[in-house]
């Protein structure tokens, strides 16, 4: 088993020989595939040297005070995130070897095509088709929505309906879809901050080759539940410092400018400084567990802690900030290459947060598994599970 | 950052103390002995205390004790809570055996560390660090006054008195008259100690080790409050995965799954907090804004535990012979012991510098 000694070994010998003072970024950041130090719990070949998750830091620190480039992960993320570690377990060889490296490197982003107009929390209830032709392509026709990214992204993972005559959680196939193809049209759509951060994404015959499937036919449900996992893991599982998150601007504002301070909105602000707190120590409780190899069930719910905590701390910072409060610094659309949550002003952050607790799975979905895959409640009575896609009511 | 986890030894420790109790405090014997005269179970204090040493977690071994630290103590206490146990850990080996380090009394820390005695710090129950609390008359070398709220003194051999010249005087319960109040908490019940020119043995100054009780009982809580917190969510659950009403599972109705849920989560950040300020004070690093996030952060979350447990048990949950009713008055009781979520809060304000307006 590699341990930090090794990796140190082998970073500085990356160091040397590919000086990052001299070296084109994008031919540094490929080295740095190639040597197995882009996510060290990888296999060998595909960025990674099999070692443990935890020791990555241990990299990133090396490269850092060597003053390397990083892949500029934000701007990434759905790659990064959720599209790799689905394409790592499902993948082919040809998959994995095609795809991964320009992934890490950030040469190709990646958007994610699943929520769907009539398909948002019954994810399985998706209604774009995928029909197979004679040579083997498929032909996706469609519209997916809430697409981040897409503006910027070469790839897409999708999910489409294979097969309409079985239930619908079985008739689904994952695709790896190029957004570049003919027949991908890409919309902004304008969201209630003023910005188009998402997309609307329309498929009129675009065409798949089958090289291109991830996982079997009718697979496609099992598939995505890895990039599901990994979306919520990343939405609620950053490694924060004290006040790094959203408490940090309110408890600065409140600092210094305490002409704006009230009795009521001090109680407040102090009981949500201590549960943003605690919701860090929740994250980092689930981090030492998970470099032990022992992942808890704790990842369920930090999302849900983490949308509710973001709503009430930017609602009470508008209202901290009285006559402020009143106004928006811009309401102009704009094209953001990355999802901000905290960048800008207080009524920003207080209307991207009502966001939180719907994308990435509702947070009405989340207590239900919650309450389903960890307490073991019983679920929900179902009358959609044996009955064919096609024959559902819509 | 502190280590939010538990080791091996620590997971071997709950182990041990929870079969322990399963022997010795099984909830219709809890109810049983709240009713008579003598709450307390000092069969599973002598099984803890002379059966495996945990009087003395705290206490150096040179000094008598098992040199362990606020970690290992934090796991007992979670145990503790999760049985609403009746014996008195928290009061004696944890707050009065603090207030023993900080003055570094060998003798009788020894005693408590060997659960030869039991001690209580005389001091109202509900006082955090650093708020005020009341002290009796110092006189020609004997104590006079009265001191109420002093929890498990019913139980103490020796009572660490305050005084009006600043000092804390070890007191034996002999020489004082200990009357018990009528508590809320009936498995931890409060006395009045009255003191008619007692004897006293000076310890040292009063307000340093009364501080630093205080503030290691206050992080310490946390964990008893998240046993507790564990102990009814789980059992709720398993309720309501066996109790059928119209036709189903209760546990499978939308509404009830979505607040166990949420109680979850509450637990499950309780844990992460709790964790914290245990680390916390065993390393003296950053440990008042530790015990006072865990502190505001627990009361609220056991609370609400025991009151949505017995909301879900619905009629079986209010009958004096389910021990739910036994976690509500501990909880409650609890979310006032060594200063109220809102002290802590306050607290808090200064040391994270978000002042009052």
């Amino acid at each position: 088993m590699i341990d930090a000694a090794e990796l140190k070994r082998r970073t500085a010998e990356l160091l040397a020989a590919q000086p990052p003072a001299t070296t084109d970024r994008l031919d540094f950041l490929r080295a740095r595939f190639d040597a197995g130090l882009a996510w060290v719990h990888y296999p060998e070949g595909l960025g990674g040297l099999g070692a443990a998750r935890s020791l990555q830091a241990v990299v990133d620190a090396e490269l850092e005070a060597a003053g390397a480039p990083d892949n500029d992960p934000r701007r990434n993320g759905i790659g990064l995130g959720m599209a790799a570690p689905t394409i790592l377990k499902y993948g082919t060889e040809e998959q994995k070897q095609r795809y991964l490296r320009p992934l890490w490197t950030g040469e190709e982003v990646w958007c994610q095509l699943f929520s769907e107009p009539g398909a948002g929390s019954d994810l399985a209830g998706l209604g774009t088709r995928a029909v197979r032709e004679g040579d083997g392509d498929w032909v996706v026709n469609g519209q997916k929505v809430w697409t981040s990214s897409a503006h910027n992204a070469r790839w897409a993972i999708l999910i489409a309906r294979t097969d309409p005559d079985v239930p619908k959680h079985a008739g689904i196939t994952y695709f790896l879809c190029d957004m570049t193809d003919p027949g991908v049209d890409v919309r902004p759509l304008r969201q209630i901050t003023g910005e188009a951060e998402f997309n609307e994404v329309f498929l009129t015959d675009v065409r798949i080759p089958d090289s291109r499937r991830l996982g079997a036919i009718g697979d496609g449900w099992k598939v995505a539940q890895t990039t599901l996992n990994n979306e919520r893991v990343a939405i609620g599982g950053m490694r924060l410092p004290r006040e790094g998150g959203m408490i940090g601007p309110v408890s600065k504002t409140w600092r210094e400018r305490p002409e704006l301070r009230t009795h009521d909105l001090h109680q407040r602000l102090l009981k949500l400084w201590v549960e943003a707190e605690v919701a860090r120590l929740t994250g980092e409780r689930l981090r030492q567990q998970l470099a032990l190899g022992q992942p808890g069930p704790e990842g369920a719910g930090m999302k849900l802690a983490f949308a509710r905590l973001n709503q009430e701390i930017s609602g009470l910072e508008v209202e901290l900030r009285g006559e402020e409060g009143l106004l928006y610094d811009d309401w102009t659309m704009r094209r953001p290459e990355l999802v901000d949550f905290v960048g800008r002003d207080a009524g920003y952050r207080y209307l991207r947060s009502k966001g939180n607790s719907i994308e990435g799975g509702t947070s009405e979905v989340l207590l239900n598994i919650v309450a389903e895959r960890v307490l073991g409640l019983p679920s929900e009575p179902r009358t959609d599970k044996d009955v064919a896609w096609k024959d559902l009511a819509r | 950052m502190s280590d939010l986890l538990y080791s091996e030894e620590e997971e071997a420790l709950r182990s041990a103390v929870r079969d322990l109790l399963a022997d010795h405090c099984d909830a219709p014997g809890v109810i049983a002995r709240t009713e008579s005269d003598a709450p307390h179970d000092l069969a599973a204090w002598k099984a803890l205390t002379d059966g495996m040493g945990l009087a003395g977690l705290l206490v150096p071994e040179a000094q008598g004790g098992q040199g362990a630290t606020h970690r290992e103590v934090a796991v007992v206490l979670e145990e503790l809570g999760r049985a609403v146990a009746p014996v008195p850990y928290l009061t004696s080996a944890v707050v009065a055996t603090e207030a023993l380090l900080e003055l570094g009394d060998e003798a009788l820390l020894a005693e408590l560390a060997a659960g030869r005695r039991i001690g209580a710090l005389a001091v109202a129950l509900n006082v955090a660090a650093g708020g005020a609390y009341k002290v009796v008359r110092h006189e020609g070398g004997a104590l006079h006054g009265e001191l109420t709220g002093v929890a498990d003194a019913a139980v103490a051999d020796v009572l660490l008195v305050p005084a009006d010249d600043g000092g804390l005087y070890a007191v034996d319960a002999a020489d004082a008259t200990v009357t018990p109040q009528v508590s809320f908490d009936l498995t931890r019940p409060l006395a009045t100690v009255t003191l008619n020119g007692a004897p006293g043995r000076l310890l040292g100054d009063a307000e340093p080790a009364v501080r630093r009780a205080l503030r290691t009982g206050a992080g310490l809580l946390a964990s008893e409050q998240l046993g507790l917190a564990d102990w009814v969510l789980t059992e709720t659950v398993r309720y309501l995965k066996e109790r059928k009403q119209f036709n189903r599972p209760v546990g499978g109705f939308q509404a009830l799954k979505h607040r166990l849920a949420q109680l979850w989560l509450e637990v499950v950040n309780l844990r992460a907090a709790a964790r914290n300020a245990a680390d916390a004070l065993t390393t003296g690093t950053d440990a008042d804004v530790a015990v006072a996030v865990a502190q505001a952060y627990a009361a609220p979350v056991a609370v609400h535990a025991a009151e949505e447990a017995l909301q879900l048990h619905a009629g079986i949950g209010m009958t004096w012979e389910h021990p739910i009713h036994l976690y509500l008055k501990r909880a409650k009781s609890d979310s006032i012991a060594y200063g109220t979520a809102g002290v802590h809060r306050e607290a808090l304000a200064g040391l994270v510098d978000l002042q009052a307006p």
